[in-house]
């Protein structure tokens, strides 16, 4: 498969680009910022993405999606990157869609999947627990109580967990914290009995929320996949959200880029353009090579997800890992280059070094992702 | 199963069946790679059936026309060989200037008898060439090189001094940079112009390196006399030859190393440094350095395959092998500050059989060269915010 992006999937782009530079320029995520927005990202809008059918894009056709791959996500992903709009797109139609889609029966897909598609529903995914991505130290417990479950525990960093209709919880149901065995994924009601959610307002303005669980009836029929059998699924889908971050964070580095270098051919000191100057010309060169390469490893895990979904951890951890460390060098070349001009909140570039911090966060950070490629090779 | 598919299926049982068991371990010497020659020696006798075989099928240069000795190959049925050669670790069945460097600028600038003359015999192995471009005084400015072709009759009559010419006292041909208009501005007056090294007033002596060996000359010409007809192009336009001839010189040094084979650069270094009971590298740092080194170096093969792909959907920039040249050399330096520190102690042997003659310091600081070499890191981040980035005044 060529390392490039197909005919269909340009077009795509392009149509995402149109969609989210017309409607969703940094200026909209400033306005939510400013306003105290209590929803954060703008409904009217992604219900333009369903029409798109970008809500519907994971969703298989028989379940009134369009039934396309983690590249196209990633595609979107990308565009969503450049101007920094908040959306439900990769709570809802990325990683939920991905959980119900690779982990649900037939009765919670029916149930789930078409409102997903047709934008009515909007779903997150609960899993970290501490200040770092640790999936394997799940501790939420989940104890069988009647029928089903009874959840107790505390997640955070919740994307969109504060607007979520349905939330999809890792749990404990067996072993012990750092195992794999053992842990479970359910499907849970957010206005269920003993669910308390308390919204974080994010350095990024993006949308998260702190949850907790005490002593919440789950029904057994409402666990997705197999119990004490979950750590496969989650990892899997932890996987299609790396890949999708990792887009997000190339198609924000490349804009971050590009207005940077804008700024070098405009802004004059000592009677010269800046960007005559060597010392910048040769790290503005270097950056634009690491994201080159980043975005050919990003494509490449993405195209590893689609074809090949068992064996893409590795291809997924070089990506993700690449993406953090490109990101946060063209956030801070971004800041330094524009001088003071970049400290100031006035101009976008601190909304991109914003969010590329907590894009590093999400799913594992370049050093957690490095720590398990070496792990993967045995090392 | 689409035509590709089958030439895989078909590639793949051919390597099979003629790829001898020693052409299937990574290179460790110099004397594992084989450059043709004149005066050319085959190391093994595997070796020497696995050029042959390899040359028999076109397949020193796959991607050449057929008619010059190549294999014919398409661009994707050559990115198939390639992986295909990479599944098995099969080695290059023959390493040399003119595949890498002269063959590529012979086929775009080079008229038919130039072609008919030079590329089959690339392709069999049969003339090793070297690159006669920088001088004392003319290396990361190479057009201000001053080596002169003073025209005389059909003929003409070459004076000057060449340096860091790579195996220049191995090679029997020169591609070579001249001045033959001195009043004309720096890149006006250059032509590209090739010559036998046996010709009378060519004389080389060779440099020792910081490895110990010597792989590289000085190269005198004293009223060398080369006929016209041996100019690729245009006179006084060969500043055009060069410049595209260094995209394949730098495309070629970008992929040097030995990325993705062999076990993991991880588990080399547990050889030396040991491994704790789950298995994790003794030194916590040097785990680190190395699987984020792992991670660029897997970026840059995905970086090196989509450059292919987007070549072929006629969307790469002619300066992105300077970002690549760039990349790839600066990975391989560290690649080998990695082996040198897990080796620790045992890698600064110089001389012992144990350290097969200090093989392991040896290639260390020969990698040094790989970002001066074919134009340095900075002429290769200049090219990029020039003709990529199209920065003011670069
Ligand atoms: C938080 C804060 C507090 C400040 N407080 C004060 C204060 O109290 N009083 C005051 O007077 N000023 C203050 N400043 C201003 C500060 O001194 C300037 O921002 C600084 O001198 C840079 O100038 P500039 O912003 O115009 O950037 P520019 O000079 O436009 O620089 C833009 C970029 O070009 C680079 N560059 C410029 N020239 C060259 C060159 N020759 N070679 C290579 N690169 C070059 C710079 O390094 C920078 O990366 C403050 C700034 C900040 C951010
Ligand atoms: C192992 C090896 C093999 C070689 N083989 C051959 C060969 O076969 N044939 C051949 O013709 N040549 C060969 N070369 C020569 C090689 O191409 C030159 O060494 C190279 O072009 C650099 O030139 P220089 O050594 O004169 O360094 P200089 O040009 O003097 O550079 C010195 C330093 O200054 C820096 N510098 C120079 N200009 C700039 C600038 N504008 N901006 C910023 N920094 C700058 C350089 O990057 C470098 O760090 C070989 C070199 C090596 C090391």
């Amino acid at each position: 498969m060529a390392l490039v992006l197909t005919e269909e999937q340009s077009m795509l782009r392009d149509s995402a680009r149109g969609l989210i530079s017309d409607k969703a320029p940094v200026s909209h995520l400033r306005s939510l910022r400013d306003s105290k927005d209590a929803t954060g990202f703008s409904r009217d809008l992604w219900k333009a993405f369903a029409e798109m059918g970008f809500s519907g894009l994971l969703v298989p056709e028989n379940f009134g999606g369009s039934g396309l791959g983690y590249v196209e996500a990633g595609v979107v992903m990308e565009e969503i990157g450049r101007s920094l709009m908040p959306s439900p797109f990769l709570s809802t139609a990325v990683l939920a869609v991905s959980a119900l889609a690779r982990g649900g029966s037939d009765a919670q897909k029916s149930a789930h999947l078409p409102k997903i598609a047709d934008g009515s529903l909007l779903a997150a995914l609960a899993v970290d627990e501490g200040a770092k991505h640790r999936p394997l130290q799940t501790k939420l417990q989940a104890v069988r109580s009647g029928n089903g479950f009874k959840l107790s525990g505390a997640k955070a960093l919740v994307v969109d967990g504060h607007v979520a209709d349905l939330l999809i919880v890792a749990g404990r149901t067996g072993g012990a914290a750092g195992e794999r065995n053992g842990l479970t994924l359910f499907l849970v009601d957010p206005k269920a009995k003993g669910v308390a959610i308390e919204r974080t307002v994010m350095v990024d303005a993006h949308n998260a929320a702190r949850i907790e669980f005490a002593n919440v009836e789950v029904d057994a029929d409402h666990v997705l996949g197999e119990v004490d059998q979950g750590g496969a699924l989650l990892e899997g889908v932890l996987n299609i959200g790396r890949g999708a971050v990792a887009s997000e964070m190339v198609g924000l580095s490349e804009e971050v880029f590009g207005r940077t270098v804008t700024y070098l051919k405009e802004r004059k000191q000592f009677g010269k353009l800046i960007g005559e100057f060597q010392a910048l010309q040769h790290r503005a060169a270097q950056l634009y090579i690491d994201i080159e390469i980043t975005r050919a490893a990003v494509l490449k895990a993405l195209q590893t997800l689609d074809g090949d979904f068992e064996h893409a951890s590795a291809a997924v951890a070089v990506a993700k890992a690449r993406a953090g460390t490109t990101a946060t060098l063209a956030v801070q070349e971004g800041v330094q280059m524009h001088g003071g001009m970049g400290m100031t909140d006035q101009f976008d570039i601190g909304f991109f070094m914003k969010r590329a911090r907590v894009c590093q966060e999400l799913f594992g950070d370049s050093n957690y992702h490095a720590d398990q490629l070496a792990r993967m090779k045995s090392y | 199963m689409s035509d590709l598919e089958t030439f895989r299926h078909e590639t793949r049982a051919w390597l099979e069946a003629n790829c001898p068991p020693e052409m299937r371990r990574p290179m460790i010497s110099e004397n594992d790679t084989y450059w043709g020659g004149r005066n050319a020696k085959f190391s093994s006798e595997p070796q020497r059936i696995w050029f042959e075989r390899m040359r028999d099928k076109g397949w020193t240069v796959p991607d050449w026309p057929k008619e010059y000795g190549g294999g014919g190959l398409d661009r994707a049925e050559h990115k198939v060989l390639r992986e295909e050669m990479a599944a098995m670790s099969a080695r290059s069945p023959l390493s040399s200037f003119g595949i890498w460097m002269l063959g590529p600028a012979l086929l775009k600038y080079g008229n038919e008898a130039q072609k008919q003359e030079h590329l089959p015999k690339i392709a069999a192995g049969l003339i090793r060439w070297c690159q006669g471009y920088s001088e004392p005084n003319a290396g990361s400015d190479l057009a201000s090189l001053q080596t002169r072709a003073e025209s005389d009759g059909d003929d003409y009559v070459i004076n000057g001094q060449k340096i860091w010419t790579s195996y220049a006292n191995y090679a029997d041909w020169i591609f070579c940079l001249v001045r033959t208009d001195p009043a004309a501005k720096k890149h006006d007056g250059i032509s590209f112009i090739l010559f036998d090294m046996a010709s009378k007033g060519v004389s080389t002596k060779p440099i020792l390196l910081i490895s110990g060996y010597s792989p590289f000359c000085e190269t005198f010409f004293d009223n060398v006399r080369v006929p016209k007809s041996h100019v690729v192009g245009t006179v006084n336009r060969g500043w055009d030859v060069a410049k595209y001839l260094l995209q394949h010189e730098r495309a070629m040094i970008s992929g040097m190393g030995e990325r993705g084979v062999g076990r993991p650069l991880g588990q080399v270094a547990a050889d030396s440094v040991g491994a704790d009971e789950q298995g994790r590298l003794e030194d916590a740092m040097l785990r680190s350095q190395i699987s984020t080194f792992e991670i660029d170096e897997a970026a840059l093969g995905a970086a090196a395959e989509r450059a292919v792909d987007l070549a072929k959907a006629g969307q790469s920039h002619p300066a992105f092998s300077s970002a690549m040249k760039y990349y790839g050399t600066e990975l391989n330096k560290r690649r080998h500050e990695i082996l040198m520190s897990a080796g620790g102690i045992d890698a600064l042997e110089w001389e012992s059989e144990r350290s097969r003659g200090g093989a392991r310091p040896r290639a260390w600081l020969r990698t040094k060269a790989n970002s001066i070499e074919g134009g340095t890191s900075e002429v290769m981040l200049g090219i990029v915010a020039k003709r990529i980035l199209d920065l003011p005044g670069a």
